[in-house]
Parts: structure tokens; C-alpha cells; sequence
């Protein structure tokens, strides 16, 4: 085993988690840290919310590659159960096998049973694979947009994340010698239950503010110049005070930056941003009210504060 | 070293009463795993001790508010702290203690600073462009108590209760014994009882459940008459459905699901009183719905909703905004049920003008007659009954 698939010890204080979520260059503030440290810490799932495009998943990913763990992703959606997020039994090997036995004129049923259900057949899907034990450490599980799914799954979930252990009538219980780190995500689109939320450590992912959007901005896009990357943030910041529906989030703030160092942009104006508004605000309701004059007045404002603070 | 955890460990159960004391739902679970974490973390700075307790102890985005007014209070001043202890503690001194001076002050500073904060809050939340109007009158409301036979009656009428789209299907997969798809762990269970010779079909099919209902609730001074009745339908229909969630709006709007959420139907009624402050003021529509398309219609408007609209519709600002605010409703949701009390009078024609504007917009107009009880209340909301429920006819007739 080379020295690089080694996992990496979890950090020792928030400042260590600070780095180690620098390392995969996600800028997090101490609110994050401090949260994210005590949920590795004390190996309790962590319960992320926030509107969407702020990086709830990507702290999941981050903390997978800067620690050197597999992620295992689970993504919800209305309906899932659990033979597509625990296990299910391979009918088709079972058949055989049952068949098989007839053939050899097995008599035993009880025995069959017992051989038909044993752990050859098992096919493991994403919550009861993060509780095998890996070579390079206890995975990182990410259960992505829990509020996808509808309040009947969450009751599955509660065993796995209060005992880290999961109940198989046919077989046992399966429990983790080692609990993985537990990343939930959450857009809110409605309220997850009481039960759930207890087991877990909660943090509301809010947007960041100028001076953390610029860093991020800086450092998931090299490419934009200073000044660019100043107008663009401050845009962005000013637009989240607008009565719009969606504010856009920092993946916009991303996507809008990399567009306009594509389209060679120095510097904002109002053509421009009439033009890319589509990057920033998915809602045509939104685009129609910043649409003409008030994209101007509002670089305006922006221009304005920013040379007031130079 | 010892001592000063101990007096630590101390702090966080006193602090945790005094979250409990705010309105936050901190379990022991909580102060236990509250202890444990500052354990992990170590208080090193302010900061990381807040964000620590934070992790802990607040489990919904909305109490964070809260959590910081009690924490600001509670850690910084010192002086309070004892004081603060020995308000919270449950068991009354047995010796009749003369109040303190400065015991309402704090009193004051713990409690009214958080309802104050907490309502500014909500104010900024709700609509930011909101002026203070001199229509808005803020006042209680005291119901009448529910005598048991009314319970009895309204539980037994919300049992006949069917509203528009009973029940819809889901994604979920139910056995059923006419269901599309073969459910093999059933088929293979029941097969080996019989040694797998015969291989007995079981099936799964979708299954269906009643839709979320979503209930927004005119308070205003023309639709106080009625509040009462309907509140008492909303609990009623709280307690027997899952996933009904309640808006009031007057001047501002207030989600009471929570407080319709006790059992007790005067309980309920009575907290819905103590957290909406706008009762029987003006109504402003447009703003209301707008500031529930905005922050609420994201998070409770998911899984096909029917959308229960209790207002007479009497807006005074019936412009453009109130237009694209309701279509911006209907277009979030299954069905979108107008109920409008004044259609119980003969000749109602839809000549207002806040009428004329949401009436294109909804599914269903239905005239509520005899608002006595809530049995009159479900039968005019029977698919079927009252042939006037198409908005179309009531447009027709005014043009």
C-alpha cells in the first residue's frame, strides 16, 4: 500500500479543519468549521440547510478528497426505498440456487431458507456499503437533498444514524466498526422531522459574505482578473438585496465569473449583464424586473460604493 | 481545574433552561451532547464556544435568532448570571424572598428584548418594503370556548370531508393486489412456503395519499366574523390529516401550523391568538401573498399541495402585484381552492375589485353558505355540490 491511499488522521481542532477545508479549496468560515469539527469529532451526522448553490454538497466531496476517504453518495428522490437505498436480496441467484438444491434433492427447507439468505446474495446499495469496513477508513456518506424524498423514508434512516447499525431480518444486524462521517444536505423544500434533526448536528448554510465570495471567487477561478472579480462579487452581493425569488447562490457566482472570463470581459457594463443575467437568475419573472434601467442603477450603486472604498 | 468544569457544565444546563425558557424544544439529550462538545472543542475563543452551543442546540434555522439573543445575554454580562440562575430555577425558594432590585429589569432584558428582536425578525422577513399603515390594528383576539358537542360535531364533519383530489398517487410503491409490478421479495417469501415448487405472484402498486393542504386564512377586520369557525375547521382538519400547514394574514403574515398542531382545540386557538398581532386589522393580499410566495411557497408548497384561499377578497390595492402575486400561487400548486364567505349572500356579484383580479386565476370559487357550523362549512366544500364553483360562470355573470 503506497503512502498516498493512507487516510488521513481528521483534523485536531477547528483551525486544522479550516486547513483541511482550504486544502480542497473550499474557503469555510469558523461557524462551518467549528460544526463540521465537532460532527467528525464526536461522529455525529451533520445536517446541513441552506438555500440551494451556497456548497452544501460540496463540503461532502471536499472532506472525501482532502481526507482520502471514499464517498459514498446517496441522492434522494420521492419514493425511495429500501431495496434502492440499503439492500436487496439477488432474486435471480436465489431462484438458482433454490433450483440447484432441488436438483441435488435437497429436503431441508430450513436450511434452504438459511442458505438462500446469507450475505452471498446481498446486494448492498449505498447506506449499508458506508457501514463496511475499507482499507483507507471509514467512508464519507452523503445523503444529498434529504427533502426529496417523502417522510416514510426518513424512518429508515433514523437507526442508521443514531447506532450507525442496520437491521437485515433475513441476516442480523450489520453495524459499522467504524462510523463513516455523515454529510445530509437539505434545500428546505419542506421540514424534515424533529426525530431526524435530533440526531444530528445542524448548521444553516448561509451565503457568504463580499470579502469570503471574493476569495472563493479567486480561488475556483483564477482566471478573472482583480478587478472583474470585485464587480462581479460585488454585483452578485448587491443583487441578494434585491426583492428577487431566487437569489443566486455561489455556484452562479462561479458560473457568472467563468462566463464572462470566456467572453473576455474586463470590466462590467450594462450590455454585458443584460446579456449574461441568465447565468445569475433562473426565474424569467426576475430577469423581467432587472431587465432595461435597473441593471444600470444597480452597476451604478456598485461602481459607486467601490470607488467610495478605495 | 475540576471546579471550573463543574461551574462550566453548570452554565450550559442554566443556559439550556433558558433556551427552553425562549421557546427553543432542548431535550436533556441535547444538554448531555451540548456537554460533550464543548468537551471536544475546548473553550478556547468566544466565538468558537458560540458556534459550539450553536451546533448543539439549534436544530431550525429560525431559532438561531434566538440562540444569539439568549447567548449575548447570558455570557456577557456576568453580573446577571446568579440572578438569571435563580430566576430559572424550578423549585420556588421556600422562604418568600422581597424581589430584588433590577429582577423585572432583567426580566425585561431576557424576555421582551427576545420578543422584540424575534418580531423585528419577522417584520424584515415578511415583506421588506412594508410601511407601517395607520389601517394596521394590532389587537388580540379572545374566541369563545368550543363546547364538546361543537368537537364532536365539527371531528364528525371533517370525517366526510372530501376535498377536491382525495387522494393523489405517489412514487411509492405499496403492495396491492391489482398492482403493475411484480414485488419479488413478497412472490419469493410466499414461494418457499410451499418449497418453491409453485411461484405465487404478489404485486406492488403506487400509493396514493391525501395531498398536503395549505390553508391561507383572511383575518382582517371584514372576515372577522368568520375566523373563529374556520380556525376550528383548520385544527380539526390538522388533527385528522397529516401535512396541513396554516397561514393567517391580515396586514402580515403568520404561519400558526404549530399552534394548531395542540390537541386541545381552545389550546390551539388560544396560541394562535398569542403569536398573530394583526387580527381583524386591514388586509393587504397582494403583500401577504406576496411574502408567502417568497418564503414560505418553496418550503411547504412541495409534493402537489391543494391551496385553500379563505378571503373575501377585498383588497384596496388590487393592482398589478395582487395579479402576479396569485398567479404565481396558482402556478405552485395542485389546485387552488378560493372560499369566499360573502357568496352566502343572494345576488353576490364578483364586482370588487380585488375579486375581479384573482378570480382568472383560480381552480375553484366556492360560495360558503350558512357559516354556522363547520358541518355547513365541509358539505358547500363537497365535489359536485354548488354548481358555482367555476370562476368562469362568476366572471361570465359581472361581464
Amino acid at each position: 500500500m503506497t503512502n498516498k491511499s493512507l487516510p488521513r488522521p481528521l483534523p485536531a481542532s477547528i483551525d486544522a479543519t479550516v486547513a483541511l477545508l482550504a486544502e480542497g479549496q473550499y474557503l469555510a468560515d469558523r461557524s462551518l468549521a467549528t460544526v463540521l469539527y465537532l460532527a467528525l469529532k464526536m461522529g455525529r451526522p451533520l445536517f446541513l440547510e441552506g438555500e440551494a448553490g451556497v456548497g452544501k454538497t460540496e463540503i461532502a466531496k471536499v472532506l472525501s478528497a482532502t481526507l482520502k476517504r471514499r464517498l459514498i453518495r446517496l441522492q434522494c428522490y420521492e419514493g425511495l426505498d429500501i431495496s434502492a437505498a440499503v439492500y436487496e436480496w439477488n432474486y435471480a441467484a436465489q431462484m438458482i440456487a433454490i433450483r440447484a438444491a432441488e436438483a441435488e434433492g435437497e429436503q431441508d427447507r430450513e436450511r434452504l431458507e438459511r442458505d438462500v439468505f446469507s450475505e452471498r446474495f446481498l446486494i448492498k446499495r449505498p447506506l449499508l456499503q458506508a457501514l463496511e469496513p475499507d482499507a483507507s477508513g471509514a467512508p464519507v456518506l452523503l445523503i444529498d437533498e434529504i427533502d426529496r424524498t417523502d417522510e416514510a423514508f426518513e424512518a429508515f434512516l433514523l437507526e442508521v444514524l443514531s447506532d450507525f447499525q442496520i437491521t437485515i431480518p433475513e441476516l442480523g444486524t450489520v453495524k459499522a466498526a467504524q462510523p463513516p462521517a455523515v454529510i445530509i444536505t437539505s434545500n428546505r423544500t419542506r421540514e424534515i422531522h424533529d426525530a431526524l434533526k435530533r440526531r444530528c448536528l445542524y448548521h444553516w448554510l448561509a451565503y457568504p459574505s463580499a470579502e469570503r465570495e471574493l476569495a472563493i471567487v479567486r480561488s475556483k477561478v483564477p482566471g478573472v482578473s482583480k478587478r472583474l472579480s470585485e464587480q462581479v462579487v460585488a454585483f452578485v452581493q448587491a443583487l441578494r438585496k434585491q426583492d428577487v425569488f431566487k437569489s443566486p447562490g455561489v455556484a452562479e457566482t462561479l458560473d457568472w465569473a467563468a462566463a464572462l472570463s470566456e467572453l473576455d470581459v474586463v470590466a462590467l457594463d450594462p450590455a454585458t449583464v443584460s446579456d449574461t443575467l441568465g447565468v445569475l437568475l433562473k426565474y424569467q419573472d426576475d430577469i423581467a424586473k432587472l431587465e432595461g434601467s435597473k441593471v444600470k442603477e444597480l452597476l451604478d450603486e456598485v461602481k459607486s460604493e467601490m470607488r467610495a472604498a478605495e | 481545574m475540576a471546579e471550573t468544569n463543574g461551574r462550566l457544565a453548570e452554565n450550559i444546563i442554566y443556559f439550556a433552561r433558558a433556551l427552553r425558557a425562549a421557546g427553543i424544544p432542548v431535550g436533556p439529550g441535547a444538554v448531555l451532547d451540548a456537554l460533550a462538545a464543548v468537551d471536544t472543542a475546548g473553550v478556547g475563543t468566544r466565538d468558537d464556544f458560540y458556534w459550539t452551543l450553536h451546533a448543539v442546540f439549534v436544530k431550525r434555522h429560525e431559532h438561531s435568532v434566538l440562540f444569539d439573543q439568549a447567548f449575548r445575554i447570558f455570557f456577557r454580562r456576568r453580573g446577571y448570571l446568579d440572578q438569571l440562575m435563580a430566576m430559572m430555577l424550578p423549585q420556588a425558594p421556600s422562604m418568600p424572598r422581597p424581589p430584588e432590585a433590577g429582577a423585572t429589569r432583567i426580566q425585561e432584558a431576557l424576555f421582551s428584548g427576545l420578543d422584540d428582536k424575534l418580531k423585528k425578525q419577522q417584520e424584515i422577513e415578511l415583506d421588506t418594503r412594508m410601511t407601517v399603515s395607520d389601517r394596521e390594528v394590532l389587537q388580540r383576539k379572545d374566541f369563545a370556548q368550543m363546547t364538546n358537542a361543537e368537537i364532536a360535531a365539527a371531528k364528525d364533519a371533517i370525517k366526510r370531508l372530501v376535498l377536491p383530489l382525495a387522494e393523489v398517487r405517489t412514487r411509492r410503491l405499496a403492495p396491492h393486489p391489482r398492482g403493475h409490478l411484480i414485488d419479488i421479495r413478497r412472490t419469493l417469501r410466499s414461494s418457499f412456503k410451499g418449497g418453491g415448487d409453485f411461484i405465487d405472484l404478489r404485486f406492488v402498486g403506487p400509493k396514493s395519499r391525501p395531498p398536503p393542504v395549505v390553508a391561507l386564512l383572511d383575518i382582517s377586520g371584514s372576515m372577522s366574523q368568520y375566523s373563529r369557525i374556520f380556525l376550528h375547521f383548520l385544527h380539526a382538519l390538522t388533527d385528522t390529516r397529516k401535512r396541513v400547514s396554516t397561514f393567517l394574514f391580515g396586514t402580515r403574515l403568520t404561519n400558526v401550523t404549530r399552534a394548531l398542531r395542540e390537541r386541545d382545540p381552545d389550546d390551539a386557538l388560544a396560541s394562535c391568538s398569542a403569536v398573530v398581532p394583526d387580527w381583524s386589522g386591514g388586509t393587504r393580499i397582494a403583500s401577504s401573498l406576496h411574502a408567502f410566495n417568497k418564503l414560505w411557497a418553496r418550503r411547504v408548497l412541495t409534493q402537489g399541495p391543494v391551496v385553500l384561499l379563505i378571503t373575501d377578497g377585498l383588497e384596496r390595492d388590487a393592482d398589478d402585484n395582487l395579479a402576479f402575486e396569485i398567479d404565481r400561487l396558482h402556478r405552485s400548486c395542485r389546485r387552488l381552492v378560493w372560499l369566499n364567505p360573502l357568496l352566502r349572500f343572494e345576488g353576490f356579484e364578483a364586482r370588487a375589485r380585488g375579486i375581479k383580479t384573482m378570480l382568472p386565476y383560480v381552480d375553484e370559487f366556492r360560495p360558503i353558505h350558512n357559516l354556522e357550523s363547520i358541518g355547513a362549512l365541509v358539505a358547500s366544500m363537497q365535489p359536485g355540490r354548488g354548481a358555482g364553483a367555476d370562476p368562469k360562470a362568476w366572471m361570465q355573470k359581472v361581464a
